[in-house]
């Protein structure tokens, strides 16, 4: 089974975001960079469709250098080799990752793809589905359980909904897009770690893929979120007291019940 | 030349959602701003008789498909559908709700048409050229990005629960457009087999009013009872910080934060959660927020419009008599 994961790299979920003084970016300076956390589901259950199946693992990321330690880290938990699309990925607009994406997986055989649901940096959810578009095939968005026929001919996913969960049976080649709950990623061993630095990285450009980047968006400004006033500590002399005043100031001054 | 401002309806077993309200009544905000008309798609199997009621909020036209394909929610078939319909009329605007169906429906259409997609926006206005712009949050609020979606349709869709209703009008009456199924169903690429319903008559934390929480000051699974009976006296969802849903005491799908659900309650109540950084990002947009923890010290109590520094265990319980006084009387 022929299987490609697509992840980013993003800011670890701790970091203090600062917008730059272009006010269209973000500060980059002191971020702690990693693979986005939905991403590393999508990574995990290729591998274990690939012990069950045999086949081969390729992750593809695009980005500036640094994305390449990402690519590693799946390497490392047992991918077979990494496609890393150079470009700023700060920069692109989901369709342009999107076609940069499908330029790239055109060329490799794919069963199935991965996609986390969303990156925790721009948290558009949008590349999964724009990718499974560009390539022509379906796709089946947040993902929890996923089975893969042996013969690679179609997979049957629980993807949940508000207040249900809908079975969806998809032919395949198709993409899903990986959530938590699909399974526990592993962590990279020290021997996979040692191996992934032998696996084969191939590097390219959007020129090199035959595309060229626009983009679908035009950004105004990047602000802070608005600030909240300062909140009032309720007191009282016991417990019983803090509780029923705080009840009465949320019925009666910020008449939220 | 693109005119008019559309939205997509949701509906469940046939009736309409709230969301589909809601996009009704953002659309027709625009449309009173440039002087457009407004036209809702609605898409299933037996939802006609739905139709009118996007009326109330503002729809001048509404194009119900129906389809027994069209029953469930599949990409294939809806995009299929909707594809067809925009080509066809060329709104200059294309509105979804930020549910499941309206994030995954428009992220597929957007990439058919090549348009640019904003997503997940909590406020939408005109350009000084009527042109569509939003401001939605990024890295789960830590920051608000305000962008121009490019191309046509200018495609966005908003976060359900924060952009209100327009005051309804029962008198308003849409045209009804029936439009005919065109699909090869035998060309769909996926179909749904089962649908597993949530018997147990939770509140989805997306579209809650109100949300009460807890985190690890919980002490384990059980205690969560506590919660589940304010949550039931407010008709609240439940939710939970990353380390108790790590430590398994309650379902993934139950996680407020960056990694988790970002949500937006009128009324979020923080218990035993003493606010990483993750999880405040992912719950910083509810209009009123209250903490309940021991430790006065709890990062939380920043984020707080208010708070009590009290044992969750004694001050719960109490809140949630208060509660019921409140509301019976």
């Amino acid at each position: 089974m022929e299987i490609v994961v697509c992840l980013k790299q993003v800011p670890d979920t701790e970091t203090q975001i600062k917008i730059a003084a272009s006010s269209k970016a973000i500060e980059g300076g002191d971020i702690k960079w990693v693979m986005n956390p939905y991403d590393e589901y999508g990574v995990e259950e290729a591998l274990r469709l690939k012990e069950k199946f045999k086949g081969t693992v390729t992750v593809v990321s695009l980005g500036p250098d640094r994305t390449v330690e990402s690519l590693r880290t799946a390497l490392a938990m047992g991918a077979d080799k990494a496609v890393h699309i150079t470009a700023d990925s700060t920069e692109l607009d989901p369709l342009a990752t999107a076609e940069l994406l499908a330029a790239a997986i055109k060329g490799l055989p794919h069963d199935v793809i991965f996609c986390g649901q969303r990156a925790v940096d721009l948290d558009q959810a949008q590349v999964g589905a724009a990718l499974a578009e560009k390539l022509g095939i379906p796709h089946v968005a947040l993902v929890t359980k996923l089975e893969v026929a042996a013969d690679a001919s179609k997979a049957t996913a629980n993807r949940p909904v508000e207040g249900q969960t809908l079975v969806i049976e998809a032919s395949l080649p198709a993409l899903f897009t990986a959530q938590k709950g699909l399974n526990e990623p592993r962590y990279a061993s020290l021997p996979g770690i040692m191996k992934a630095k032998r696996k084969p990285m191939d590097k390219k450009d959007a020129a090199a893929l035959g595309v060229t980047v626009t983009s679908m968006r035009e950004i105004l400004k990047l602000t802070p979120p608005p600030s909240r006033p300062p909140g009032k500590i309720v007191g009282g002399e016991s417990v019983e007291e803090k509780a029923v005043a705080l009840v009465r100031l949320l019925h009666e001054e910020a008449k939220a019940v | 030349m693109a005119q008019g401002i559309w939205f997509v309806a949701e509906q469940r077993d046939g009736a309409l959602r709230k969301v589909s309200f809601e996009v009704a009544s953002a659309a027709r905000r625009l449309a009173d701003g440039m002087g457009a008309t407004t036209a809702g798609i609605l898409l299933g199997a037996g939802v006609a008789g739905e139709a009118p009621r996007l009326g109330a909020y503002g729809a001048d036209k509404v194009f119900v498909c129906e389809h027994d394909a069209l029953k469930n929610y599949t990409t294939d078939a809806y995009a299929g559908v909707i594809a067809g319909l925009v080509k066809e009329h060329k709104p200059a605007i294309l509105l979804f709700s930020a549910s499941t169906e309206g994030k995954d429906l428009s992220s597929r259409l957007a990439a058919r048409f090549n348009v640019g997609l904003a997503m997940d926006c909590i406020q939408y206005w005109l350009t000084d050229d009527k042109k569509l712009a939003a401001k939605r949050p990024i890295y789960a609020g830590k920051a608000m990005m305000d962008l121009v979606p490019l191309g046509e349709p200018q495609m966005a869709t908003g976060r359900p629960n924060v952009m209100g209703l327009i005051p309804p009008d029962e008198n308003k009456k849409p045209e009804v457009v029936a439009v005919p199924f065109s699909l090869d169903p035998a060309s769909l690429k996926t179909k749904v087999v089962d649908l597993i319903k949530d018997t147990t008559g939770r509140i989805e934390l997306t579209e809650a009013d109100i949300i009460v929480s807890g985190g690890r000051g919980m002490k384990g699974p059980e205690n969560y009872t506590i919660l589940e009976e304010m949550a039931a006296v407010l008709k609240a969802a439940v939710g939970a910080s990353r380390s108790a849903v790590d430590a398994g005491w309650r379902p993934h799908t139950d996680q407020v934060g960056q990694t988790g659900k970002v949500v937006s309650p009128n009324l979020y109540i923080a218990c035993g959660i003493s606010g990483a950084i993750q999880h405040l990002a992912g719950m910083s947009s509810s209009k009123v927020i209250v903490a309940v923890n021991k430790d006065a010290e709890a990062p939380i109590f920043q984020k707080a419009d208010y708070g009590i520094v009290a044992d969750l265990f004694e001050a719960v319980p109490i809140m949630t008599r208060e509660f019921k006084k409140i509301l019976q009387s």
